[in-house]
């Protein structure tokens, strides 16, 4: 019975594929394989006999079949490592072509002041890019003669022959949502609202149509000092580094007292680092809601007070993403969407933060 | 608004440095723009006295001049005719820099003689255009510094110039006096009591003066004058003519200097009159229209109806406030002269001033407003003037109308800074502040000087205590939620909205872009717009006349930018606001995505293609979805003509609930836009969509079968206009509860089917519910699906 094993197993290590492993399964183990033809034979044994041979046989044929299987496997393996050495493909050629969107810098920051906003209990206030007058200006405080409608650069509609109506303008601000949400929800109020707003000039750096976000907070008792912290708290969020006010007296026929508010900041080469270094950047208007705007807005300004503030969308992006140009934002070059757009899915959250 | 040092302390007594008064002038409100310092460029020249001069020996023009110094005695050569012994001169030693040569001197030798610096000309250290010689000083002693020498003997040449931006509520920093105020009351210094001065008529006037009764409410308020008669016009004094150079105006005679000398230092602004040149009287009135003037700047103005003028009996001879006429404008010859000081209206002269185009000194000023309460006292103080400058002998004044009363008073409430501003200042402090500034307390009133038409209530004071004390001092206090607890959710559902439409494209590989909001009107009118309505009045240039009625003309023009710049692929999409009228509100806001040329760019893998209005279909459906439009959108043809008329749908709940739009833009407009097509685009009507009706977050619960689905494939033969949905929609009707989708996998046309037919194959997958689907079951579906889809579109199975 060893020769038989010692036959077989060394046949099956030997054996050169799958074919010959299985004229071997036939001939040891098969219905008529030589292991198989000897099993038959423990009938005519003496009980004794077969007590021996019999679990002899068994484990000659567990054996034979372990060793045929473990072959095949080995067979099979060789093969696949054959059939795969020969699929061999160039990993440098490109990857399929995928378009690449992007978010443009104006609705990310957009979304980033809104974020810093929303935390101090801001919500999003909207309103017409056509304004009427009165909004844009009267319920302002600034009455048709004032200096101040001239030096706006106002686009003013057309008005067809016989229409006497004073001609809407192009907003030149975001201010009159001011004045359409004091209408609309009253005091307490805390809103911003951002969006397009116009006016006549375009060189080097001015276009036409620009971005602001306004800013109004009116309660019992809200005072400049209160600016002067939600405005650093916004600056040092939205730059990721502390970033310092400096509040200096101005006027805007729209609060009283005004304020221009400049950031501090370093030029070094000619680029500009917020948050450090001596110097100061104009960065925004703000002030005191002037209680005529109060009154125009429909709140008793003997109840109410508060502060408004505008600033630049498109000049925070440009401080904060290094982007030189304005004209830029608005030309739609792919290569400037691209290498300053941003990822779709990197929406700007608090906890997520607001640099990268 | 620009002054010099020197001017302001004709006003001021104060020792505060340039720099400390320009950081002061920023804080106060008055932005410094431009400082300019002629002592910096001067600060090394020196005074030098030259103790011997002998002819150079090899040139007959040139000096070899030996001159004592700081640094003693120096050799060198001059070309100036009054380069003599004895002198005292401004010496340049060799590495200074001579800024009206724009070199640095160096050692040289001029003629084979060395030479080791030079004495310079008024010209070469751009003090004046003087070049005949070099500078001889009367005074002086070797050593000293240039700049001490000009600042003591003549100071208006090292005068620092200061330009500071007016806002519109201060037109009392219009003047120097009203900025040294600011000045004082900040602490930077005392006021000088301002000269004033009376003079005596010796006569009567001979010309006289009214003001129309329509004229005098809204139009001319006091009109005073005086004839001046003898005098002698020229030049004005050096100290004079330095002055009005030092802030970029031109001297033109005493006379007229005078009156800009006035403009800016008390912003006042007069007018004079060559009283032989005036016909008769002056009258004050409103203009019919069509009269003409030859003004001052010799320009013909020609006015329109109710503009406020200066008449005598010849016709118009002055735009009252804004600017003189040239026919009765003082020359050098004038002799005797009539001064007029007049308080206008200002709404008046900002009308007259706009409608007419002219921009003065005079109409700056008259329009922001002036101090009325000066005007008589301006009469005298000018008065003064010209006969100190140019003599004569003045008559009595005349006077039309009355100096109006502008006297008020507000409640000066000592706490309102606190509360308002956030700054604790003690109430002594503010009153004195105020008082600085020219307002007189009574009790808990203020009354409001005459020169500051800004300040018209009480948070107006608060607002000078404030700006006085410095808002640099202003420190940040928190401000507390509006409401305890964590923040509401603070964007709209349809500012959430925008923002999942923006990141869901973007996600799509598309570029957002932000384009102007007005476009030209060609490119308006191809897409239903460019009516007269949404037309600027005054638009920056004819290619932005016109509010945009569509996101794809901003859109197709940055396509056609970026195709000449070589760049043929691409993806770009625009979130924001097009306008249907010129009424607020005619706004609405919509996404908009256009595809250009190829899907992807040349690729290995043969995946370029050119892109079709299916890429578009699958973008707008994943934009639809992710904005929570219903899953069953329909389809209907006929939409707006700047689409391709066969290539083109409308998305909507039906053919009257339209959400949006795709297809192919039509080649006419894409020939007009010069873009390359095609390109496919769509577009969606964000706001449209409904919103859900459930208030609940909850998703429900969600079915998952465990029985096995059954698919089976069935290809019909139809008409070629037949459309898929027809045959979808009949297949999925066959079953709705056993038939979970219906999808078209082929569209094959023409070929042995014929002309004009072809053949859809879908898939239909069976989702049994309650028990396994038998063969029996799967066929009966099958001929009820054959028997739905054959009477819906006239088709036969395929065989």
């Amino acid at each position: 019975m060893d020769d038989l094993r010692i036959k077989y197993i060394d046949a099956i290590a030997a054996a050169a594929d799958e074919a010959a492993l299985e004229e071997l399964r036939l001939q040891a183990v098969g219905k008529k394989g030589e292991v198989s033809l000897k099993m038959r034979e423990l009938g005519k044994m003496t009980p004794e006999e077969r007590q021996v041979a019999g679990p002899a046989l068994n484990a000659l044929k567990n054996e034979i079949n372990s060793a045929l299987a473990a072959k095949k496997v080995a067979l099979a393996d060789a093969a696949l490592d054959a059939r795969l050495a020969t699929e061999w493909l160039d990993v440098t050629l490109p990857a399929r072509n995928r378009r690449v969107g992007t978010i443009h810098p104006i609705s990310q920051v957009t979304e980033e002041v809104t974020a810093i906003f929303a935390d101090m209990g801001f919500s999003v206030a909207e309103g017409p890019q056509i304004e009427t007058d009165w909004y844009n200006f009267d319920a302002l405080n600034i009455p048709g003669h004032h200096p101040a409608r001239a030096e706006m650069d106002t686009f003013y509609t057309h008005r067809a022959e016989g229409d006497e109506r004073p001609p809407h303008v192009l907003r030149t601000h975001t201010s009159p949502v001011q004045i359409r949400s004091m209408e609309k929800t009253g005091a307490p109020i805390r809103i911003i609202c951002p969006g397009r707003v116009y006016r006549a000039d375009y060189d080097q750096t001015h276009t036409p149509m620009f971005h602001q976000v306004e800013g109004l907070a009116l309660g019992r008792d809200i005072s400049m000092a209160n600016l002067k912290w939600v405005l650093e708290e916004f600056f040092s969020a939205f730059f990721g580094t502390e970033v310092k006010t400096r509040f200096r007296a101005s006027h805007f026929p729209f609060t009283e007292p005004s304020a221009e508010v400049d950031i501090q900041c370093s030029w070094e080469g000619g680029t500009v680092k917020v948050g450090e270094g001596d110097d100061w950047l104009e960065v925004l208007g703000s002030g005191m809601v002037h209680p005529k705007v109060l009154e125009a807005g429909g709140i008793d300004p003997n109840e109410y007070q508060g502060f408004a503030f505008g600033i630049g969308i498109d000049r925070l992006a440009m401080l904060k993403y290094g982007i030189p140009d304005l004209r830029a934002f608005f030309d739609s070059d792919l290569r400037w969407l691209r290498h300053y757009g941003f990822a779709s899915l990197d929406q700007p959250t608090l906890h997520g933060g607001l640099n990268r | 608004m620009k002054f010099t040092l020197s001017w302001l302390k004709d006003h001021l007594e104060t020792d505060a440095s340039v720099d400390e008064i320009v950081e002061a002038l920023t804080d106060l409100g008055l932005e410094v723009e431009d400082v300019s310092n002629p002592a910096e460029r001067l600060a090394g020249f020196t005074l030098g006295k030259v103790v011997h001069a002998e002819k150079h020996p090899d040139a007959d023009k040139l000096r070899v001049c030996k001159v004592a110094t700081d640094e003693g005695e120096l050799q060198i050569i001059c070309g100036a005719p009054n380069a003599r012994e004895g002198i005292t001169v401004v010496v340049c030693k060799p590495g200074m820099y001579i800024p009206g040569l724009d070199i640095t001197i160096s050692v040289g030798k001029i003629r084979g003689v060395e030479s080791y610096g030079m004495m310079a000309s008024e010209r070469e250290l751009e003090l004046s255009d003087e070049h005949d010689g070099i500078i001889e000083l009367p005074s002086g002693e070797v050593g000293d510094r240039f700049v001490d020498w000009l600042a003591a003997n003549s100071p208006s040449k090292v005068d620092t110039m200061i330009e500071i931006a007016i806002t519109p509520n201060r037109p009392d920093a219009l003047g120097v006096r009203g900025i040294a105020l600011d000045l004082a009351a900040r602490g930077l210094g005392k006021m000088k009591p301002a000269k004033t001065a009376t003079i005596e008529g010796t006569f009567e006037s001979p010309i006289s003066v009214t003001i129309d009764d329509d004229t005098k409410t809204d139009g001319c308020e006091v009109f005073a004058g005086r004839l001046i008669k003898g005098v002698k016009n020229g030049p004005s004094p050096q100290w004079l003519q330095d002055r009005l150079k030092a802030i970029g105006l031109r001297p033109i005679s005493a006379l007229v200097d005078i009156t800009n000398f006035f403009t800016f230092d008390r912003n006042r602004p007069l007018h004079v009159f060559d009283a032989d040149k005036v016909n008769g009287n002056l009258r004050v009135h409103r203009t019919q229209g069509g009269e003409t003037l030859m003004g001052l700047d010799e320009k013909e103005y020609t006015f329109a109806p109710g503009m406020v003028v200066i008449s005598d009996d010849e016709g118009v001879e002055s735009i009252g406030g804004i600017m003189g006429g040239l026919p009765t404008g003082c020359t050098e010859e004038t002799t005797n002269v009539f001064l007029e000081a007049a308080v206008w209206d200002h709404i008046q002269i900002a009308y007259t001033g706009r409608g007419l185009k002219i921009n003065t000194d005079a109409r700056y000023r008259n329009e922001r407003g002036i101090d009325p309460a000066y005007n008589m006292q301006a009469m005298e103080d000018a008065t003064q003037m010209i006969l100190d400058l140019c003599g004569g002998e003045a008559s009595n004044i005349v006077t039309a109308g009355e100096v109006p009363d502008v006297s008020r008073a507000y409640k000066l409430d000592t706490d309102r800074v606190q509360s308002l501003v956030g700054m604790k200042i003690p109430a002594e402090t503010q009153r004195a502040t105020l008082e600085a500034l020219g307002f007189t307390i009574e009790g808990d009133m203020a009354h409001v000087p005459s020169w500051r038409p800004d300040v018209r209530g009480s948070a107006d004071l608060v607002e000078e205590v404030a700006r006085i004390a410095s808002l640099t001092k202003l420190e940040g206090k928190p401000m507390p939620r509006a409401t305890a607890g964590l923040p509401e959710q603070i964007l709209s559902p349809m500012q959430k909205r925008e923002q999942i439409a923006r990141r869901t494209t973007a996600a799509l590989g598309y570029n957002e872009c932000v384009t102007y909001s007005f476009i030209d009107k060609a490119a308006a009118e191809l897409f239903g717009g460019g009516s007269d309505a949404t037309m600027l009045e005054n638009p920056i240039s004819s290619e932005m006349s016109h509010m945009r009625p569509s996101l794809l003309p901003g859109l197709l023009q940055a396509a056609a930018r970026n195709q000449a710049r070589g760049f043929m692929d691409m993806a770009l999409f625009e979130c924001g606001a097009v306008f249907h009228g010129g009424e607020p509100g005619e706004q609405e806001n919509l996404l908009t995505g256009i595809l250009v040329g190829r899907t992807v760019g040349k690729d290995i893998h043969g995946e370029s293609r050119g892109v079709d209005i299916y890429d578009a279909k699958a973008d707008m459906e994943a934009v639809m979805e992710a904005l929570g439009a219903p899953a069953k959108l329909t389809y209907n043809r006929g939409v707006n003509g700047w689409w391709h008329p066969g290539r083109s749908a409308k998305v909507g709940l039906g053919p009257k609930k339209i959400l949006g739009a795709f297809g192919e833009i039509h080649p006419k407009v894409l020939d007009a836009l010069n873009v390359k097509g095609p390109v496919v685009a769509f577009a969606i009507h964000i706001a449209d969509i409904p919103l859900p009706r459930k208030k609940s977050a909850s998703k429900g619960a969600v079915t998952m079968s465990d029985l096995q689905a059954v698919e089976r494939d069935f290809a019909f033969v139809v008409d070629g206009d037949v459309e898929a949905l027809t045959l979808v929609n009949a297949a999925a009707g066959a079953d709705k509860a056993l038939i979970e989708n219906v999808r078209v996998f082929d569209e094959f046309i023409g070929g042995a089917l014929g002309e004009g037919k072809k053949s859809l194959a879908i898939t239909v997958r069976l989702q049994p519910t309650d028990k396994t689907l038998k063969e029996a079951d799967i066929e009966a579906v099958a001929a009820k699906i054959v028997e739905k889809v054959t009477k819906a579109t006239g088709g036969t199975l395929r065989g």
